[in-house]
């Protein structure tokens, strides 16, 4: 068993309410093994095909029970029919350029028709991601998510994506901050911008947060994203703590967020420092699998995750001028990051296995 | 005594149009348009002088009609006739110095309103993803007409030092588009195909020649109650267009380039003479540009009557369709729509799970 030593830390804070109310949205994801369900959603439904456009409000199945009196052929034909209808009056939309982006480049339509559904069968049958707390984030106004991050690639990021935008009840849309690396890359840079991540800064972090935008951010970055496997688990410095100042400026809560599973996708045992070097990269790294293996070796390995969302923090009792006091600052950045480190304890003692 | 206001660049579509414009304005008594070469087209009842202010004659220009407002339009990127890029480079930032050092020496001058440019912000990917006014772009412009822009507002800045009686107010455009632009994007977009960089789809803004025009008239007049025409503004469209979508709603196809081959594409593009590929625009075709309209909005008190999405629509008009009109490719999906046998016929969909 290649778990991290886990330290029984002291459990004292006051979070038996959230493990139990933390339970249910894990749960409720227990039901037929299709795609996400959003009745109570409404505001932004999703579809388990791409190229289905639904229009706001329409509520499948349900509506269309009572007329289908020639049983379950009539109806899955009905239903069939009316997704043949909504590809085709998503792809006019799409080739003739009538759809809207934001100015950070997020396209709505396309993240969820395409992208999420592309990301939803590694979320849910290969990582088989379990999701508690989602509805610590609010549901409405700005929340800063801050998470750790880890993995080598950073599918934590868009894992937390999909199970905001899948379960979270008022179907938020969770805006990620991205390294600048992502901005270099072709094809990466054009997916991010289109899927609602944006450079991690703290002007695009503010400005979204004003709008009142779900903000996740993984503020260890390359340090954590790029660690050796044999320091999983541990939280590397949280930056310089710039995420907390943006939060108080906003006004707006700061959501620990943690992950499991994801430091186990791609064990890095070594980093070609050279080569990352003349390729302009933080780390190339390499795995038990990956160069050796070429192409095959960079498939994740399929462990099992939990996503855990803690107890916001509100920052709105500070006064304006808190945003400027270091050492505000750094305690509550500490705070943030025990928070984040405790919860990652106590799901790796839960945790029955890597794999199941 | 009514206000003589001087105009550069009127031998260009938009100073030609500005100059029209200002001379029907109330309180103005005289309108005097300078440039270079003689404008093909009309400036009504103002006064053409014919002066290149890369010269020191621009100075008695100003002493002799006694000139209190200066609206500097020849700051451009394109060059107006014959004449490459150094001739374009030497108007922009030495007519720019004698023209403020002629101001400088003439009391008279009350106001100065110089169009500029939202490339001053650059385009790199480490910038933040909406430019504020106040914001310190992280690599400037090295070369071509951004930086030239640059040039100029620092010139600008030293005069605002040195003349703190004249209001300054600097305005940043986005891109400027409509039916006469003449800019290097609206010569872009005209392309039959559009070459963009492979794995970037930038996001644009855009303003309508329109709104040019109101904001420079509102900028060149005094202030209206509440608002401030001095300073440095950003004046763009609401809203974005990816490049992929303009260049769907034009029914222009696209060819990605990769990266590396596009400054080599661009070169011989410019070779044959299809459209300027500068650097700049290749950067601006890469990473793309937003900028914050807010100091627009609430100090200036300006609303551009077209959203981005707008003026593009308007240029999209007056090029006419492209190789792959939206409205054929729409009447195509909606044909395959009308085709698709509907729910009582055929048993395509009996195995279908609901």
């Amino acid at each position: 068993m290649a778990d991290a030593k886990v330290i029984p830390f002291d459990d004292d804070r006051s979070r038996g309410g959230t493990r139990s109310g933390a339970q249910r949205p894990g749960r409720r994801r227990s039901g037929p093994a299709g795609g996400p369900r959003r009745e109570d959603g409404g505001a932004a439904e999703v579809s388990p095909l791409p190229g289905r456009a639904v229009a706001p409000g329409a509520v499948p199945e349900q509506e269309h029970e009572p007329e289908a009196g020639d049983g379950p052929r009539g109806a899955g034909r009905r239903e069939w029919d009316r997704r043949i209808a909504g590809g085709l009056a998503f792809l006019r939309r799409r080739i003739t350029g009538e759809y809207e982006v934001d100015e950070f480049g997020y396209d709505e339509e396309l993240t969820d028709q395409v992208l999420m559904a592309l990301l939803r069968p590694v979320y849910d049958k290969y990582f088989r991601v379990e999701v508690k707390g989602v509805e610590n984030i609010p549901a409405e106004g700005g929340a800063l998510v801050v998470a750790n991050h880890s993995g080598t690639l950073p599918l934590d990021g868009l894992m937390m994506q999909v199970a905001v935008h899948d379960h979270h009840p008022a179907g938020r849309h969770l805006r990620l901050l991205a390294a600048d690396l992502v901005f270099v890359l072709p094809v990466v840079s054009e997916l991010a911008r289109k899927a609602g991540h944006t450079l991690a800064c703290a002007e695009d972090a503010e400005r979204l947060l004003r709008r009142g935008e779900v903000v996740g951010v993984m503020p260890e970055g390359f340090k954590g994203i790029g660690k050796p496997f044999g320091e999983r688990y541990k939280l590397q410095r949280f930056g310089r703590g710039g995420f907390v100042s943006t939060a108080l400026r906003a006004r707006t809560p700061i959501v620990p967020c943690s992950i499991v599973g994801a430091e186990e996708i791609y064990p890095m045992i070594g980093n070609a420092k050279t080569l990352a070097r003349l390729l302009g990269l933080p780390y190339v790294p390499i795995t038990p699998t990956f160069p050796w293996l070429g192409p095959l070796g960079a498939v994740p390995l399929p462990t099992k995750w939990t996503i855990q969302f803690g107890e916001p923090i509100a920052t709105d009792g500070y006064p304006p001028e808190a945003a400027e006091d270091p050492m505000l600052m750094f305690n509550l950045t500490d705070q943030v990051r025990e928070q984040i480190q405790h919860t990652l304890y106590r799901l790796l003692v839960q945790r029955r296995s890597v794999f199941f | 005594m009514g206000r003589v206001v001087l105009v550069t660049g009127v031998a260009r579509q938009l100073g030609g149009r500005f100059v029209r414009m200002v001379q029907r304005e109330p309180g103005v008594d005289r309108v005097l348009g300078v440039d270079v070469v003689a404008p093909g087209h009309g400036l009504g009842n103002a006064d053409f002088v014919q002066a290149d202010i890369r010269q020191p004659a621009i100075g008695r220009v100003l002493a002799e009609y006694g000139v209190d407002t200066v609206i500097h339009l020849d700051v451009t990127g394109t060059p107006l006739g014959a004449g490459g890029r150094t001739a374009v480079k030497e108007t922009n930032v030495i007519g720019t110095m004698q023209l403020l050092g002629a101001c400088q020496k003439s009391p008279a001058v009350r106001r100065l309103v110089v169009k500029s440019t939202t490339s001053v912000y650059g385009s790199a990917p480490r910038d933040p993803a909406v430019f504020l006014e106040t914001t310190s772009p992280k690599a400037l412009p090295s070369g071509g007409f951004a930086k030239d822009a640059v040039e100029v507002e620092g010139y600008v800045r030293g005069f605002a030092r040195r003349r703190p009686d004249v209001a300054v107010c600097v305005l940043r455009f986005a891109n400027i588009l409509g039916p006469g632009a003449d800019s290097p994007l609206a010569e872009y977009f005209s392309l039959p195909v559009l070459p963009t960089v492979f794995g970037y789809d930038p996001r644009l803004q855009f303003v309508h020649e329109d709104d040019v025009l109101e904001v420079l008239r509102i900028a060149a007049d005094e202030p209206r109650r509440g608002t401030l025409n001095s300073g440095t503004f950003n004046v763009a469209g609401d809203g974005v267009l990816t490049l992929s979508q303009c260049s769907r709603r034009l029914g222009r196809p696209t060819v990605p380039v990769p990266l590396p081959a596009v400054t080599w594409v661009g070169t011989a593009l410019r070779t044959v003479g299809a459209t300027d590929f500068s650097p700049e625009q290749i950067r601006l075709l890469t990473h793309g540009r937003v900028v914050s309209t807010a100091q627009m909005r609430e100090t200036l008190g300006f609303e551009p009557a077209y959203t981005t999405a707008g003026a593009f629509a308007a240029f999209a008009r007056s090029r006419g369709p492209g190789l792959l009109p939206p409205k054929r490719l729409a009447a195509a999906v909606d044909r395959l729509a009308a085709a698709r046998p509907s729910a009582d016929g055929g048993g395509r969909g009996a195995g279908q799970p609901g």
